[in-house]
């Protein structure tokens, strides 16, 4: 089976309208670039994007807010993007803000067969109305269940042309558990190479999460706050 | 004279111990990395997926693919180890993580705090923090010990949305360093040149005065 794809344009083809989409990514390291871009530029609309942050407002998922491409957020953190806040204030913008451990482990069930968990992030907050709670041990749990997505959008370093993935820095972030989670995962990497290249040891996302790859092009890897000595 | 941010910063890292593991959030708590005592060791977590964070890089070494939770490039140590957003919660969750110092809108004299949103204000979202709260071993408030409006931020009950309950055992204002012991503020240390009155009249929860108050020592 093929899985190489010539550009993200390509690799995008059947993303429909009111799709569910995860996007890799922390800030804005790790995020798939090229994909955002290609989405934009196909119009599609009614997204749920779940993705930790929502960009900045120039940059990232930020683009497709602009747009109006987005339907619904779910994120733990979104307090970069003025847009975002704007939209949300006026109710043009669906919003589901959740811990940050929490929206790592649903993506992490996601790819793992795993349809719910408990976890302790939230217990006593507004996070844990409405949901079920259980005593471990004498502390106190919530249920927490998997997400499901049509697509995920991951940002990798370098990928060999059978999907296998390693990561760089801090961009692994979300990418990892998210490659695993879609139910068609699209990866676009700096450096596509043959198989073969890559050490079977040093290998970050197995191949078998992923149904399609590119080589993306122009990235601008935009920082947020450049701070130095 | 109460104290800056930068003293604040000084007085937590007295808290720090040699083999920690440590999480500093945004602001204030990001500043103790300066002021790790040089006779000890201690790891810094970064939730975004980075163990042994190093300082600000160099202009020449600013690398995109390495920021810590805040977005900030940093830089990688001797010995440090990058790992997944999942990973990382693990070993929050799992109680690894010694000791967590970050801000506070508000804490109750229970140990709840508020940190995450002001309803129909400021709409940001929790980040890590409910995580946090609800996991580490050990969590400091790092704070001013009033708002922008002058009104205390140790209160009765916390007011805005809870980010966590009854996890919060120390906090450190600008005016005093304070406990929670059986649902009340104790006062163990208050800063140079503040009287105990001043941080009564500041602190608007049931306040006890330990008995072997005495004043901080920041050099």
């Amino acid at each position: 089976m093929k899985k190489v794809y010539k550009n993200a344009e390509q690799a995008i083809f059947d993303v429909e309208d009111n799709s569910t989409i995860m996007l890799g990514g922390f800030g804005l390291c790790g995020i798939p670039e090229n994909l955002i871009s290609a989405l934009v530029k196909r119009g599609t609309r009614g997204l749920t994007c779940i993705s930790n942050n929502a960009g900045v407002d120039d940059f990232g998922i930020g683009l497709l807010l602009k747009t109006k491409q987005v339907r619904k957020m779910i994120s733990s953190y979104v307090g970069e993007n003025a847009e975002f806040e704007r939209q949300l204030l006026n109710n043009e913008l669906e919003v589901e803000l959740i811990p940050q451990g929490t929206l790592a482990e649903r993506c992490r069930a996601a790819g793992a067969g795993i349809p719910a968990f408990y976890t302790p992030s939230g217990v006593g907050t507004e996070i844990a109305q409405n949901k079920e709670k259980r005593i471990f041990d004498g502390k106190t749990f919530i249920l927490e269940t998997a997400f499901k997505s049509d697509f995920a959008f991951i940002k990798a370093w370098k990928g060999d042309t059978l999907g296998n993935l390693v990561y760089k820095g801090t961009a692994r972030n979300f990418n990892p558990m998210m490659a695993t989670a879609g139910k068609i995962t699209i990866v676009e990497v700096e450096h596509l190479v043959e198989v073969g290249e890559l050490d079977p040891n040093e290998i970050h996302t197995p191949n078998i999460y992923v149904n399609r790859i590119f080589e993306g092009q122009n990235y601008e890897k935009r920082i947020e706050k450049i701070t130095t000595q | 004279m109460s104290l800056s941010k930068f003293q604040i910063a000084k007085r937590i890292a007295q808290e720090l111990q040699d083999g920690y593991y440590v999480n500093l959030g945004i602001g204030i708590p990001t500043l103790i990395a300066n002021y790790i005592p040089e006779n000890i060791s201690v790891v810094l977590q970064s939730e975004n997926g980075l163990l042994g964070m190093g300082p600000f890089p160099f202009k020449e070494n600013v690398d995109s693919d390495l920021i810590n939770a805040g977005k900030e490039t940093i830089t990688t140590l001797k010995g440090s180890a990058l790992f997944s957003s999942a990973e990382s919660f693990a070993m929050i969750r799992s109680g690894r993580v010694d000791l967590t110092v970050l801000g506070a809108m508000e804490v109750a004299q229970n140990g709840d705090i508020a940190n995450w949103k002001i309803p129909g204000k400021m709409v940001k979202g929790m980040g890590g923090a409910m995580d946090l709260v609800a996991s580490a071993k050990n969590i400091i408030v790092a704070m001013m010990h009033t708002n922008k409006k002058g009104q205390s931020k140790l209160l009765p009950n916390c007011s805005l949305p809870l980010t966590g309950q009854h996890c919060i055992k120390k906090i450190v204002t600008n005016l005093a360093v304070i406990e929670i012991v059986d649902s009340k503020f104790l006062l163990k240390e208050y800063a140079p040149g503040v009287s105990i009155e001043q941080i009564i009249d500041s602190t608007a929860g049931e306040l006890i005065v330990a008995d072997n108050v005495c004043q901080m020592k920041i050099d």
